[in-house]
């Protein structure tokens, strides 16, 4: 594998988890359990296809066919896109969506915060952009988790559950392949077992505080390297993309 | 001799920086931090600006004042450059934009309080409510009316404000 396609293909990891984070958001828009949560998830939807502009964008650049940020949302496959498995799982009810959420932004901020370093200018810019965003949502994520987890019995349970199923969507966050190797040889990508360390504290801090317990790592689902996904994708991208594929020329 | 040889690059600066933000009129590009840079090339000009959020929707409008501004001095060939580093951070504000916010109602930035410590940090900054200039505040949403905005309560006169928080 040449760098340049690792280098593609990374970007695309870091702009397809945002969008697809990012469209889930939007869909809470107009369905936010209150005014002020709606309006939260929605500037959390925005932020993240902010982050995802910059990451696809990039990737086109370097790609050198002429493709753009749009042509990249819009008009590839399920199967071209290396977005994690954590960002496409539906928003469920609240509880989920807040779980979801914060072990995803937990991801985004520790990843970022090391990507700061990372040897390609404009993924450094991008993380040390995107860490000041992703830092709100993160503490976002945390305080509804402790209200919700520390809250009533019945919110307690229904957090609970929401962790316990989503937990095996954690371990794809962290696998990695020979674009990783590649990268971090060339300082531009970072391991992301070190990531995983950081996350784990983050995590463990959060539930205790909580009072929810942290499920065993037993069966983890695997997939985002090789761009396999859950049956949710095809769903949130055909709504996603259908203006574009109803009115291929549509402009705003 | 090329097209826009007639404006220095001082003068070029001098017809963007009055552009207003579109969504907090009072306050312009250059007070904001946004327009970083006028470069003068053989063929043409290059304006080079950052983004307050990545996701923010007025860069867009941002990008389509400068083109029809410079377009109304008859500069016709413009490129206009995004840059991502160094951030952009609320310490850019100058201390009149931060007046022009307070009057217009809306708090401003507390300078150097972004929170250092991620989660559950004690949020002892004071966010003067920007009516009644009275401290006693109490946030209600980290995210208000557009994404650069945080939503506050005056518990002295009730009225609910947004502050612009820091990044
Ligand atoms: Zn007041």
């Amino acid at each position: 594998m040449e760098k340049k396609d690792a280098l593609i293909n990374y970007c695309l990891r870091l702009g397809d988890s945002s969008l697809i984070l990012g469209q889930r958001m939007a869909e809470w828009c107009s369905n936010g359990p209150i005014l002020e949560e709606d309006i939260a998830m929605t500037n959390l939807a925005l932020d993240l296809i902010g982050q995802a502009r910059t990451m696809l964008t990039y990737a086109g650049e370097i790609e050198g066919k002429g493709r753009t940020e749009d042509d990249l949302a819009y008009k590839r496959e399920e199967r071209e896109y290396y977005n994690t498995l954590l960002s496409e799982r539906p928003n469920g009810h609240f509880g989920d969506t807040v779980v979801r959420n914060f072990l995803h932004s937990a991801f985004f901020y520790h990843l970022y915060q090391a990507l700061k370093n990372s040897s390609d200018e404009m993924i450094a810019a991008h993380a040390a952009k995107s860490i000041k965003e992703v830092t709100y949502h993160l503490r976002h994520s945390a305080e509804w988790l402790v209200r919700l987890g520390d809250g009533t019995s019945e919110s307690h349970n229904k957090v609970q559950e929401s962790l316990n199923n989503l937990w095996e969507f954690t371990g794809d966050l962290f696998e990695m392949n020979e674009v990783d190797e590649l990268l971090i040889k060339e300082g531009i990508a970072v391991d992301l077992n070190s990531i995983k360390k950081d996350w784990d504290k983050t995590v463990n801090d959060v539930l205790e505080r909580a009072t929810l317990s942290r499920p065993e790592d037993e069966y983890m689902q695997t997939g985002r390297l090789d761009a396999m996904h859950s049956e949710y994708l095809g769903h949130l991208i055909a709504e996603m993309q259908f203006l574009q594929r109803a009115y291929p020329t549509a402009k705003w | 001799m090329n097209s826009n040889s007639h404006y220095t690059k001082e003068q070029i600066w001098g017809f963007l920086s009055g552009i207003p933000d579109p969504e907090i009129p009072v306050i312009t590009i250059e007070e904001l931090g946004v327009l970083r840079n006028v470069e003068i090339t053989l063929d043409k000009v290059i304006i080079t600006i950052t983004p307050t959020y990545t996701g923010c929707p007025a860069m867009k409008l941002f990008e389509d004042e400068i083109i029809s501004t410079l377009k109304s001095k008859g500069i016709e060939n413009v490129e206009i450059k995004m840059v991502y580093s160094p951030a952009w951070t609320t310490d850019w504000m100058s201390e009149t934009a931060m007046e022009k916010l307070r009057k217009y109602g809306i708090a401003p930035p507390v300078k150097g309080t972004e929170d250092k410590g991620v989660l559950f940090s004690s949020d002892q900054k004071i966010v003067k409510c920007p009516q009644c200039n009275s401290e006693n505040t109490q946030l209600k949403s980290q995210f208000g009316s557009t994404a650069c905005k945080a939503l506050y309560q005056c518990n002295d006169c009730l009225e609910p404000f947004d502050y612009f928080k820091c990044i």
